[in-house]
């Protein structure tokens, strides 16, 4: 686990805090939990449960950057799966749904990583097609209505619960534990960490870097597809105009403040998680604290600023404090 | 030929070319934004309805939501030659040329649920919309009534910052509120028009009203985003329609299902038939040549669980909502 938390975590903990303190300030029940119904019951568990997809979205994202690319399409892969699954759910059985979800996750994925990986194309340009085209896709499939179902299996993904935990928060977890198994349990990390500090070096080392990349792609697209299905599962319906929209954004934000870089290399997916926590922390906190609507994204592009500055390393005040702190740690 | 016999030629002529139009047979152009939300969708096949009820030729473009297809329809349609234009205009400027050939070739246009530009005022024979202002106190009303003279604490479920419908429903639910002193808005929050957005801001209302226990009512700019809260209180063990009043706008299919299952208690209805009294203002025009007021409001019907909403549901399922 070591590997999974590195020390350089500090200032997004540190930021955690602060916004959870300042959230308790704001609304004194905060911390506040019950069971209602068999399900743990919050404002803790809402900001675990609404941020499940942008973290989901996150795992995918951060070693799709950590390779130096980036994937714009999840918000649009998100819309197309969570339109796939409302459209199966009332007449096939929960694993078939998932599969054809799932599986659509993953062609998105293996299009968006053979424009990047095979045809050279750059990232930023290959995924903005499907961005642009997969919600068009999504809202063929629902032929622009907002599907509903009533299955209540799939429903159980979004509002169900295993041991009192929300199902969503289950499976983001259960989605972290895998990706780091497979990716810090073996070489992968490494190798794609090698791909996105030097590709041209690492491929002359052996490292099969276009093998790499579609692997990373693929997988944001499958991440993308669990997010879309549990997004359409927790208001029973699938909404291809709104679903997901501007989430890829919110994505690639939790992972640049997780502290992986844009240029590549180095990544860390509990800090991308914790990035994705840390926004949902903030939305839920302004949702909270009744202000106006008109301040929302004001208050959110002041706290992203702020908790992007505490990393700076070219901030001497911060920066230095984070020095000392590190160095008095045993 | 003597001047006498081409006279009577071209009045048989004239007469001949003035038949079909007396029989009815119009041809009316629609130029339609696209497919942007359900309610547009419903738009579209509400017109057609009406269209074949009234045994009108109506050909309609879609225009992806750009304002250059729009144009080049109504190009299209004035070469056509079509009785009359219905332009849903998917921006409120920059239509003065457009407009202008087509007045020059003598061709009414109607604009279908949204205005332009007061500077083109000229330009175009009647508007069709609906007055969202009124909507909102069409709600108010509805809410002041119900609740009589207890004391109730509203949440605000709004529309998208900055959209003008949103600021309107507000304004009007707000001005039809100011009357009773025991209605006061506690809290009130954007929710984006989304049923996701309004259940996660219901969320947060409920955590912040004291599990709910506080709060009397819900407003919220859309049905969609009361859907979404009706599952947020029923999460939180709450009984929206019961502990909770809930009042929306739209009249969307899924709100009555709501209304069915005893959990939604009113929604204002945005009238998916605006074609239908242009239609009427266009053939009044061209038959008896009356001019309509510039501006048609439609009506905004209030709905509610004694309005049997088992039936409006079945009429609504199938418009592509």
């Amino acid at each position: 686990m070591t590997m999974l938390l590195p020390r350089r975590g500090l200032a997004q903990i540190l930021a955690l805090i602060v916004i959870l303190a300042v959230d308790r300030v704001v609304s004194p029940q905060f911390f506040d939990l019950r069971l209602q119904d068999g399900r743990l019951f919050g404002s803790l568990i809402d900001v675990l449960n609404r941020g499940t997809p942008v973290a989901l979205l996150s795992l995918g994202m951060v070693l799709v950057i950590a390779t130096r690319g980036i994937d714009l399409s999840v918000g649009a892969v998100m819309a197309i799966c969570g339109a796939i699954a409302a459209s199966l759910a009332d007449s096939h059985s929960l694993p078939v749904v998932l599969a054809a979800a799932l599986g659509a996750g993953l062609v998105c994925g293996l299009w968006n990583g053979f424009l990047v990986a095979v045809l050279g194309m750059q990232p930023i340009v290959a995924t903005l097609i499907l961005m642009v085209a997969g919600r068009g896709i999504a809202q063929l499939i629902t032929e622009g209505r907002i599907v509903t179902f009533t299955s209540p299996d799939l429903v159980w993904l979004g509002n169900g619960a295993i041991l009192g935990v929300p199902v969503p928060i289950a499976i983001a977890l259960g989605m972290l534990i895998l990706t780091g198994a497979v990716v810090r349990g073996s070489a992968l990390g490494l190798l794609i960490e090698a791909t996105g500090g030097n590709a041209r070096a690492s491929e002359l080392a052996g490292v099969g870097t276009r093998a790499m990349i579609l692997a990373v792609y693929v997988w944001c697209g499958v991440c993308a597809a669990l997010a879309g299905v549990i997004a359409a599962a927790d208001i029973m319906g699938a909404d291809a105009n709104n679903a997901g929209l501007w989430l890829e954004l919110d994505a690639i934000l939790a992972v640049v403040i997780g502290g992986t870089s844009l240029f590549g290399g180095r990544f860390s997916l509990v800090l991308a998680v914790l990035g994705a926590l840390i926004i949902q922390t903030m939305n839920t906190g302004i949702l909270l604290s009744g202000y106006p609507p008109e301040f929302n994204l004001l208050v959110k592009a002041v706290v992203v600023l702020a908790v992007l500055l505490l990393q700076s390393p070219k901030l001497p005040g911060f920066a230095g404090i984070m020095a000392r702190l590190r160095r008095t740690k045993p | 030929m003597t001047l006498k016999a081409l006279f009577a030629a071209s009045a048989t002529a004239a007469l001949l070319l003035a038949l079909p139009a007396n029989a009815a047979e119009l041809t009316v152009g629609f130029s339609q934004i696209g497919s942007e939300s359900g309610w547009r969708a419903a738009e579209t096949s509400v017109s057609k309805q009406e269209a074949t009820k009234r045994k009108v030729n109506l050909k309609i473009a879609d225009a992806q939501q750009k304002q250059e297809n729009q144009i080049k329809a109504i190009r299209s349609f004035i070469a056509q030659n079509v009785d009359a234009i219905f332009l849903a205009p998917v921006v409120s400027t920059g239509w003065d040329a457009v407009l202008k050939e087509a007045k020059e070739a003598k061709i009414p246009v109607v604009l279908l649920d949204r205005d332009i530009d007061p500077s083109g005022k000229d330009l175009y024979l009647t508007a069709v919309t609906s007055d969202s202002v009124h909507e909102g106190a069409v709600a108010g009303d509805w809410l002041a009534k119900t609740v009589g003279d207890k004391a109730c604490n509203i949440v605000e479920l709004q529309g998208t910052v900055g959209a003008s419908v949103a600021a309107n429903r507000k304004k009007g639910f707000d001005t039809a509120i100011a009357k009773h002193a025991n209605l006061k808005i506690v809290r009130s929050q954007t929710g984006d028009f989304t049923r996701a957005k309004g259940k996660e801001v219901m969320e947060s209302f409920i955590k912040a009203e004291g599990g709910g226990k506080n709060i009397c009512a819900v407003y919220a700019h859309n049905d969609d985003m009361m859907v979404g809260a009706i599952q947020a209180m029923k999460e939180a063990g709450l009984k929206p329609g019961k502990d909770i009043l809930t009042v929306s706008i739209d009249a969307v299919p899924d709100i009555f299902k709501a209304m069915v299952a005893g959990e939604a208690n009113a929604t204002v209805e945005l009238t998916p038939n605006m074609a239908g009294p242009a239609f009427d203002a266009v053939a009044a025009f061209k038959e008896k040549g009356t001019v309509p007021p510039k501006w048609i409001q439609t009506e905004s019907r209030l709905l509610t669980a004694t309005d049997n909403p088992q039936k409006e549901y079945d009429s609504k399922k199938g418009l592509g909502y």
